[in-house]
C-alpha cells in the first residue's frame, strides 16, 4: 500500500502545467493558432482592401475573351478565345519548353559530366570550362545574351542564311522542311496502325522464341524492323496504287514578309531553349561526375580485368551503379528547369508566366490569375517529382 | 521557470484570442462598405482599352505579384493629401524609356511632359517642383502599384478606358495628351495601310491596349499577322531596330519619340493610319474625392492659365490682372483654394514652377524639340482643338 501511494504519489504530485507532454501539445496548438490567424488576417486584409477599390473576387472572366494574340501556340488560338483558353496556351508552351529542355541537357550534361572524368586533356578541360562559365553565371544575363547578342544579330529575313527548299535561318528563327500529310495520307494512315499491332506481335514471338533458346530476352529489334517493314511495304503499295505519296516534303519559301511552309522554331524559343539548356546542362554535369566518381574503383579493375573495354564498362558497369546516386539531384534540376523556364519574359517567349501577366494586366483579375498559375506550376512540379520518385524506386539497389 | 513558460503561452494564446476577436468586428463590418454594390463583371474586353506602350522597370519579373496581399492602406475619405504631406514629397509613378513624356536626360534628371504634371503637384502642395519622387512603372506593373498605394498618382502615358475605372479601380483626372495608335514601318517596305502589313510580324509591347487594338484593327480587315510581344518598350523597339520584325506599333507620341533613338531614324515612316483613340490621362485609385479633385483641378488650371495668357514669366504681373477669370485662377479673389484643401495661391507656386499647357507643351513635344509633334487635338479649344479648362469658379 505504501509502495503505491509513493508510486501514484509524484504523478499526482506534477501539475498539468508541468507536465512536458501538455505542454509541448499546448505549444504546437498555439503555434497552429497563430499561424492560421495570420493567415486569416492576410486574406482579410486582401479581400477587405479589394472591396475598398471595387474589384471583385471571382473567377467569371475565364470564358471572357481575351482580345490579344500569343505568339506562338501548339494549340489554334486567336484574339477572340478566352481568358481560359490562352492559359492553355501559356501552360502547353510552358511544357512545349520544359520537355524538351529536360531531354536536351540530359543528353549533354551525361556527356560533358563524363567529359571531366576524361584521360584526354583537352576534353576535361573544355568540360571544366563550360561548367564553370555557365554555372557562375545568372541564367537571366544569359537567356539576355542569346536572344540580343546572338539571335536578334542573325540576318535580316529577307537575307536569311537559307538553301532554298530546305531550311532557312533568320532573326526570327529556323524554317525547316517537313513532311506533312499528302492526298493518299487517308488510305496510308491505316497502314500505321497496323504496323504497330504487328510490331507488339513480332514482339511477343520474338521473346517466346529467346526464352526457348535460352538466350538474353531482348526482342526488342526485332520488333521495330517489323513495324518499319510493315509501314515501308504499305507506303510503297499505297505509292504505286494512287500514284502519290501518303507524305510530302513541304519546303519552306519566302511569301511576302515570312517564310511560309514547313515547320519553325521561333527566335524566342529558340533563345529559351539555347539559354536553359546550356545552363541546366552545366549543372547536370557536375551531378553525373559525382555518380561517377561514387561507384567504387574496384568495380572498374574488375571490368577491365574481365576485359571489357573503357566503352563497355562505363555503360554496363559504372553508369548504372551511378545512377543511383544520381537521380534524387537530378529531379532538382528537371525542377528547376521547369521554373526557370518563367523568365522566358526576358525573350519574349509566351510562356504561362508571360501569358500569365498579360491577362492579368488586360483583365485587371491580380489575385486570381496569380492563385491560378501558382496552382498550375505547383502541379507541374508535383507531377516531374512522381515520375521521378517512381523511376527512382525502380531503379534503386534490390535487397532479396 | 516551467511556469513561467506556461504563463507565455497562455497570454499568447489570450493575445491571439483577443486579435481573433478584433478582425472579426472588423471583418463583418466591411461588408456594408459601398463597394458590393459595384459593378462585378466588367464586360471589358475588346473594349479599346487603354495604351501606353511603354515601360521601364529594371526587374521585369518579380514586381506585379507583391501588389495582391498587403494591399496598402489607400484611399478612403481623404487621406491621401495627408499621407503625402506626412511624407513630406509626392509619389508619382511615371515612365522613363519614352523621350519627350518622360526620360531620365544626360545629367540623371527625370524629364519630360508628363513628369512636369507630377512636378506641378508636388508644387500645388508643397510649392516646390522637386519634392517629388518618381517611380519608374512598367505597363504591367502601373496598375497594382496605384491600387496598393505604391504611388499617390499615376502619371505615365495611360489610356483612360471603361475597364480600367471599373475592375481596375483608377480614377481618371482629365486628359493631358489626346493620342492615336499608330504603326511604324520601314520606308523602303512602302507600305500604306493595314492591309499591306498581312502575314507580317508586328512587334508590340505586352499588357497595354495596343496589343488589343492590334488584333481588332487586323480582324476588322481580315488580315493576319504574327506577335512579336515583349515585356518593355526597350526591348520592342530595340527587335524592332534588329529587324526581327516589319513593323512596331504604340501610340503615336510614342513612334515618334522611339523613332529618334533608332539606329538611323531616317530610314522609318510613322504609317498615315490611327488605329484607335488614346486619351491619355493621369490616374489615382478610387475612393478619395479629394485628391482627385486636386489632380483634376491643377489640370483645368494649367489648361485655363494657357487660355488666359498666364505664363510662367508674367504669373507675378499677372496677380494684378483685372481680368476676374485670372484673379480667382490664381487666388487672388475667393477662396478656390481653400476647398481643395491647398493654398488659395496654389496656381501661382503651379506656373511659377512648370509655366501654362502650352509651355510645357512646347518645351518636351513642341516645334524646337526633336520630337516635334504637331498641337493637333492638344491645342486649345479656342484653336480648334480638345484642350479646354473648366472654370474656376
Amino acid at each position: 500500500m505504501a509502495q503505491l501511494d509513493n508510486k501514484l504519489q509524484p504523478s499526482k504530485a506534477i501539475p498539468f502545467y508541468r507536465n512536458v507532454k501538455v505542454l509541448a501539445l499546448v505549444a504546437q496548438i498555439a503555434f497552429l493558432l497563430i499561424l492560421g490567424l495570420l493567415f486569416w488576417w492576410l486574406i482579410g486584409n486582401m479581400l477587405s482592401s479589394l472591396r475598398r477599390s471595387n474589384i471583385p473576387l471571382s473567377f467569371d472572366f475565364l470564358p471572357q475573351t481575351a482580345g490579344f494574340e500569343i505568339a506562338e501556340s501548339s494549340i489554334r488560338y486567336s484574339a477572340t478565345d478566352s481568358y481560359g483558353r490562352a492559359f492553355l496556351v501559356g501552360i502547353l508552351n510552358t511544357l512545349r519548353i520544359a520537355v524538351l529542355g529536360i531531354i536536351l541537357s540530359t543528353i549533354f550534361g551525361i556527356i560533358i559530366g563524363i567529359g571531366r572524368l576524361s584521360s584526354n586533356w583537352l576534353l576535361r578541360n573544355l568540360a571544366g570550362a563550360y561548367v564553370e562559365l555557365f554555372r557562375n553565371t545568372p541564367l537571366a544575363v544569359q537567356l539576355i545574351f542569346w536572344f540580343v547578342a546572338v539571335i536578334l544579330k542573325l540576318p535580316r529575313v529577307r537575307d536569311a542564311i537559307a538553301i532554298d527548299g530546305i531550311f532557312a535561318l533568320s532573326n526570327r528563327g529556323l524554317t525547316l522542311a517537313w513532311p506533312v500529310a499528302g492526298e493518299s495520307y487517308a488510305a496510308w494512315s491505316i497502314w500505321f496502325w497496323v504496323g504497330l499491332v504487328v510490331g507488339v506481335i513480332a514482339y511477343v514471338l520474338r521473346r517466346q522464341q529467346l526464352q526457348r533458346l535460352d538466350r538474353p530476352l531482348v526482342a526488342w529489334p526485332v520488333a521495330w524492323l517489323a513495324v518499319l517493314a510493315t509501314w515501308l511495304v504499305s507506303w510503297l503499295g499505297v505509292w504505286l496504287f494512287t500514284g502519290s505519296s501518303p507524305l510530302v516534303i513541304d519546303q519552306p519559301h519566302l511569301s511576302g514578309f515570312n517564310y511560309i511552309g514547313g515547320v519553325s522554331i521561333t527566335a524566342a524559343f529558340f533563345a529559351l531553349l539555347l539559354g536553359l539548356t546550356c545552363y541546366t546542362a552545366a549543372f547536370i554535369a557536375e551531378i553525373v561526375r559525382a555518380g561517377i566518381l561514387a561507384v567504387s574503383k574496384g568495380q572498374r579493375e574488375a571490368a577491365q580485368a574481365l576485359g571489357f573495354t573503357p566503352f563497355q564498362t562505363m555503360r554496363l558497369i559504372i553508369f548504372p551503379q551511378a545512377l543511383r546516386v544520381i537521380i534524387p539531384p537530378l529531379t532538382n534540376q528537371y525542377l528547376n528547369l521547369t521554373k526557370n523556364s518563367s523568365l522566358g519574359i526576358l525573350v519574349s517567349f509566351p510562356d504561362l508566366f508571360f501569358v500569365t501577366t498579360t491577362i492579368n494586366n488586360q483583365s485587371g483579375r491580380a489575385v486570381q490569375v496569380i492563385l491560378i498559375m501558382m496552382a498550375c506550376y505547383l502541379a507541374m512540379s508535383l507531377l516531374i517529382s512522381l515520375f521521378a520518385n517512381i523511376y527512382n524506386s525502380r531503379m534503386r539497389l534490390k535487397e532479396r | 521557470m516551467k511556469v513561467n513558460r506556461f504563463l507565455g503561452f497562455v497570454s499568447v494564446l489570450l493575445l491571439a484570442a483577443f486579435v481573433a476577436a478584433c478582425s472579426n468586428q472588423a471583418a463583418t463590418n466591411e461588408p456594408s462598405s459601398p463597394v458590393e454594390a459595384a459593378p462585378t463583371d466588367a464586360p471589358a474586353i475588346g473594349a479599346p482599352v487603354a495604351a501606353a506602350t511603354e515601360a521601364p522597370a529594371p526587374a521585369p519579373t518579380a514586381a506585379p505579384q507583391a501588389t495582391t496581399a498587403p494591399a496598402a492602406p489607400t484611399a478612403s475619405g481623404g487621406s491621401t493629401l495627408q499621407t503625402i504631406k506626412d511624407r513630406g514629397e509626392l509619389i508619382c509613378g511615371s515612365n522613363d524609356q519614352v523621350p519627350g513624356f518622360g526620360s531620365v536626360d544626360a545629367s540623371g534628371q527625370t524629364v519630360g511632359f508628363d513628369i512636369d504634371f507630377c512636378r506641378a503637384l508636388a508644387a500645388a502642395i508643397f510649392g516646390d517642383p522637386n519634392k517629388v519622387t518618381f517611380r519608374p512603372l512598367t505597363a504591367q506593373e502601373r496598375f497594382t502599384a496605384v491600387q496598393s498605394g505604391e504611388v499617390d498618382v499615376l502619371i505615365r502615358n495611360t489610356t483612360n478606358t471603361l475597364t480600367r475605372e471599373t475592375v481596375n479601380g483608377m480614377d481618371f483626372a482629365p486628359t493631358n495628351f489626346f493620342d492615336g495608335q499608330g504603326i511604324m514601318v520601314r520606308k523602303s517596305d512602302n507600305l500604306n495601310t493595314i492591309s499591306d502589313l498581312d502575314g507580317a510580324t508586328i512587334c508590340v509591347q505586352s499588357g497595354t491596349t495596343t496589343e488589343l487594338n492590334l488584333a481588332d484593327a487586323f480582324r476588322a480587315v481580315g488580315a493576319s499577322f504574327t506577335p512579336a510581344v515583349f515585356e518593355d518598350a526597350n526591348g520592342t523597339f530595340s527587335a524592332y531596330d534588329a529587324g526581327q520584325c516589319d513593323a512596331v506599333t504604340t501610340d503615336k507620341s510614342g513612334l515618334a519619340s522611339r523613332r529618334l533613338s533608332l539606329s538611323s531614324p531616317e530610314d522609318h515612316v510613322i504609317m498615315d493610319v490611327t488605329l484607335s483613340k488614346e486619351p491619355l490621362a493621369p490616374a489615382v485609385l478610387q475612393g478619395d474625392a479629394q485628391w482627385r479633385d486636386i489632380v483634376t483641378w491643377v489640370i483645368y488650371g494649367l489648361f485655363n492659365a494657357e487660355e488666359y495668357g498666364v505664363t510662367q514669366a508674367n504669373v507675378q504681373e499677372q496677380l494684378s490682372s483685372d481680368d476676374p477669370n485670372i484673379r480667382r485662377l490664381l487666388g487672388v479673389e475667393g477662396e478656390l483654394g481653400a476647398g481643395l484643401g491647398l493654398d488659395n495661391d496654389f496656381m501661382v507656386k503651379v506656373i511659377s514652377a512648370v509655366g501654362n499647357y502650352g509651355e510645357i507643351y512646347d518645351r518636351h513635344l513642341g516645334p524646337n524639340t526633336p520630337i516635334n509633334i504637331p498641337r493637333g487635338p492638344n491645342a486649345q479649344y479656342t484653336d480648334g482643338g480638345l484642350i479646354y479648362g473648366m472654370p474656376f469658379r
